[in-house]
C-alpha cells in the first residue's frame, strides 16, 4: 500500500476531521448551520453576565420610567435607546433573554443528564441481571410510557411543590423542574440501553469478561456502556430539544420557572399579557429566540440520528 | 385471542391500582390540607373540627379504603381551594374540554387523511411539497406558540374570533354546550386549531408515508391496469390498508389530545377540566390533582385497550389464533 507509506501520521484533530463522522457533517449544509445556531445561543448564553447590556436581575439597575419601551427607538422620559426594546418593569428585553436562555439552557441539559444516567443505569440492570428486576423496571416504564411526558412532569412539579415549604418554593422551583422533566423522561433511554444490553451480554468479550471473575458492576460499567452509547447520543439530542420545550410551556403554563428567575417560557408568559395593547416586541424576540433553539437541536439531532446510522452509510 | 384480550384487561386493571395508589399517596402524603383549608387566624379548635370533617383523623388503610371507595363511586373529596366537592366540579368542567377535543380530533384526522392522500398522489408537486415542509415547522412549534400566534393574527390584527373563553352556552341537563350558538362556535375554532395542528401533521405524514409504500404494491397496479377510475383505486384500494397504523397512532394521539388540551385550555383561558388541573397544581389543590389523575389513566388506559383490541377488528389476519398469523 503506497499511500500507507506516504501519509506522515496525523495529529487526532487531523483524524477527526479526516473521519466519515465529519466528512457527513461538513457536507450537510442543515447540520453545519444549526450547530452554529445552537453554538451561538449556547455561548452568549453562557456568557451572558458579559453581553448583557444591563443586569435585569439588579433592581438598582432598572428604571421604571424606561418601561415600554420600543425596539431601537429612544425613551420618551430617559432617552436610554434598547436594541429589542424593554418590558413593563424597564428591564431590557436582550439581556432577560440571555439570562432566560441560560435558565432555560441549564435545566434542559441538567434534566436530559439527570434522564440519561437514571435510564442507563436501569437499562443497564434490567438488559444485564435481568429476572424479576428486568420485570419490575420495564413494566414500570410501560405504565409511564402510557402517559404523555408533559403530564408527568406536571404531575411531579405540582406533587415536589406540595412537599416543599413555601419560603423555599421559589428557590427550589428550578430543581424541582429539572428533577420532573428528567423523571419523565428516562424511559426511552432505559429501553433503547436494555435492548442493547440485551445483544451485547451474550458476546464473546462479555464471556471473556466474566470468565476472568469481573464483578457485575465492573462488566456493565466497564465493557458494555461503551458499546451501547451511540443510540443514547441521539436520544439525547432529540431529548434535549424536546426537554427544552418542555421546561418552556411548564413556564409559560405557569408551574415551572417563577418571575424571579425568569427562563424563557417564563418570559413568553408576560409577553403574553401584552399581546394585546401592542407592546410586541416582549412577547416575539423570547419566542423566536426559543423556536430556533428548539429548531436547530431537534434538526441537528435529525441529522446525527441519520450520520450514526450504519444502514443509511 | 381470548387469553390475549384476558391479559390485557387484567395489565389495564393492574395499571389502574397502581395509579390509584399514587393518586392515594398524594392525597394522603403532599402537604397539610388544613393548612390548605385555614388561614393565619385558625384556631386548635378549627383544626381538630377539620379534621374529623375530612376523615384524618382515621388510620391508614381506612383511609385508603374510602378513598377507592369514594373513587370508583366518582367522589373524590372537597377541593382545598374552592370549597366544593371535586366530582360536582369535574363534571361541570368536562363537557367543555371534551368538545374542544372532539372538534380538534375531528379536525386532524379529516384533514390529515386529506392532506396525507394529496401529498402521497401529488408526491412530487410544489403544493405536495410546501405542505410537507410547513408540516415540519409546525411540529417543531410548541403548542402554546401556535396559539400565542393564531390569536395574534386572528383576534388582535383581524380580529375575527374571540381569544378567550368557550362563548355563549347553552345547558343540557349537566351538560354544556357551545356548539350551537354563533359565539360559541366561533370561539372554539382557534382553540380547536392549537390543540389539533400537532395530530393533524403527525396523521398527514403518516398517510403519506404509508400510502407511498401502498401504491407500489401489485395489487394497485394491477388495479390501475384493470381500467379502474383513479379515485377508486386511492381511496378502495390504497387507503383502505393504510388504515391500520394509522388507527393505532390517533388512537393513542386522543390521549394526548386530553393532555394537551391542558396547554390549550390555559392559552385560550378555556374553562375547561385542563385549567382546572394547571390552576390546582399551581395552588398545590390535592384533591383536584388526584381526581384529573384517575380520571385521565382511566381514560388512556381504556383507550391503550381498545386500540389494541381494534387491531382484531381491522386486521383479518390477526384473528386467526395463536401461531399461524405471523
Amino acid at each position: 500500500m503506497s499511500d500507507q507509506t506516504s501519509t506522515a501520521p496525523q495529529s487526532r484533530l487531523a483524524q477527526a476531521w479526516d473521519s466519515d463522522f465529519a466528512y457527513s457533517f461538513r457536507r450537510s449544509p442543515v447540520a453545519v448551520v444549526s450547530f452554529l445556531v445552537v453554538m451561538l445561543l449556547v455561548l452568549s448564553a453562557i456568557f451572558a453576565p458579559l453581553i448583557a447590556p444591563y443586569d435585569p436581575f439588579d433592581p438598582a439597575s432598572l428604571d421604571l420610567m424606561n418601561g415600554f419601551t420600543a425596539p431601537m427607538a429612544a425613551n420618551d422620559f430617559t432617552g436610554d435607546t434598547f436594541w429589542l426594546g424593554t418590558d413593563d418593569q424597564g428591564r431590557d428585553v436582550f439581556s432577560t433573554i440571555l439570562y432566560g436562555m441560560r435558565i432555560s439552557l441549564f435545566v434542559g441539559f441538567s434534566a436530559v443528564l439527570f434522564a440519561m444516567v437514571l435510564g442507563i443505569t436501569l437499562g443497564l440492570i434490567a438488559g444485564y441481571v435481568g429476572g424479576w428486576v428486568e420485570t419490575l423496571i420495564m413494566r414500570a416504564a410501560d405504565v409511564q410510557l402510557t402517559f404523555p411526558a408533559i403530564l408527568v412532569a406536571m404531575l411531579i412539579f405540582g406533587i415536589a411543590k406540595g412537599i416543599t415549604p413555601i419560603e423555599h418554593q421559589d428557590t427550589m422551583a428550578i430543581w424541582v423542574l429539572i428533577l420532573a422533566i428528567g423523571l419523565s423522561d428516562w424511559v426511552q433511554f432505559a429501553r433503547v440501553v436494555r435492548g442493547a444490553t440485551l445483544v451485547e451480554k451474550d458476546k464473546e468479550y462479555v464471556q471473556a469478561a466474566r470468565m476472568m471473575g469481573r464483578g457485575r458492576g465492573i462488566i456493565m460499567l466497564r465493557h458494555i456502556l461503551p458499546n451501547v452509547l451511540s443510540p443514547v447520543l441521539v436520544i439525547a439530542t432529540i431529548s434535549l430539544a424536546l426537554a427544552i420545550i418542555a421546561e418552556a410551556t411548564l413556564s409559560f403554563l405557569g408551574v415551572g420557572a417563577p418571575p424571579t428567575q425568569p427562563s424563557l417560557g417564563t418570559l413568553i408568559r408576560i409577553g403574553q399579557q401584552f399581546l394585546f395593547s401592542g407592546e410586541w416586541w416582549i412577547l416575539l424576540f423570547p419566542s423566536a429566540t426559543l423556536l430556533a433553539l428548539a429548531l436547530s437541536v431537534n434538526l441537528l439531532g435529525d441529522w446525527l440520528r441519520d450520520a450514526l446510522n450504519p444502514r443509511l452509510q | 385471542m381470548l387469553t390475549y384480550v384476558i391479559k390485557r384487561v387484567l395489565q389495564s386493571a393492574l395499571v389502574l391500582l397502581i395509579v390509584g395508589l399514587v393518586a392515594f399517596s398524594m392525597f394522603r402524603f403532599v402537604g397539610d390540607p388544613i393548612d390548605n383549608l385555614l388561614g393565619q387566624e385558625r384556631t386548635d379548635a378549627d383544626i381538630a373540627r377539620l379534621r374529623v370533617e375530612l376523615g384524618l383523623d382515621q388510620p391508614f388503610p381506612v383511609q385508603y379504603y374510602k378513598f377507592l371507595e369514594g373513587a370508583v363511586q366518582g367522589d373524590f373529596g372537597v377541593s382545598y381551594r374552592q370549597g366544593r366537592p371535586v366530582g360536582e366540579i369535574l363534571l361541570e368542567r368536562a363537557p367543555a374540554t371534551l368538545e374542544l377535543a372532539a372538534v380538534s380530533g375531528f379536525l386532524a384526522i379529516s384533514i390529515g387523511i386529506g392532506l396525507g392522500v394529496f401529498t402521497a398522489i401529488r408526491k412530487d408537486g410544489f403544493l405536495a411539497n410546501a405542505i410537507m415542509s410547513i408540516s415540519l415547522i409546525g411540529v417543531s412549534l410548541p403548542t402554546f406558540l401556535i396559539g400565542i400566534l393564531l390569536i395574534y393574527v386572528f383576534a388582535v390584527e383581524l380580529g375575527w374570533l374571540p381569544s378567550f373563553g368557550r362563548g355563549d352556552v347553552v345547558q343540557f341537563g349537566w351538560w354544556s354546550t357551545g356548539l350551537l350558538t354563533a359565539s360559541g362556535l366561533k370561539a372554539i375554532v382557534l382553540p380547536a386549531i392549537t390543540l389539533g395542528l400537532y395530530q393533524m401533521t403527525l396523521i398527514m405524514r403518516l398517510v403519506r408515508s404509508e400510502m407511498l409504500e401502498v401504491l407500489r404494491q401489485d395489487y394497485v397496479r394491477f388495479a390501475r391496469a384493470r381500467g379502474l377510475k383513479a379515485r377508486t383505486v386511492n381511496f378502495r384500494h390504497a387507503l383502505k390498508n393504510t388504515l391500520v397504523p394509522v388507527i393505532t397512532v390517533t388512537g393513542l394521539q386522543l390521549g394526548s389530545i386530553i393532555a394537551f388540551a391542558i396547554i390549550t385550555e390555559t392559552v385560550f383561558q378555556w374553562p375547561g377540566v385542563g385549567l382546572l388541573f394547571i390552576n390546582a397544581i399551581q395552588f398545590v389543590d390535592i384533591p383536584v390533582m388526584a381526581a384529573y389523575l384517575m380520571l385521565i389513566s382511566v381514560m388512556f388506559v381504556a383507550i391503550n385497550l381498545i386500540v389494541d383490541l381494534l387491531y382484531f377488528a381491522i386486521d383479518p389476519r390477526l384473528r386467526t389464533d395463536g401461531k399461524g398469523a405471523h
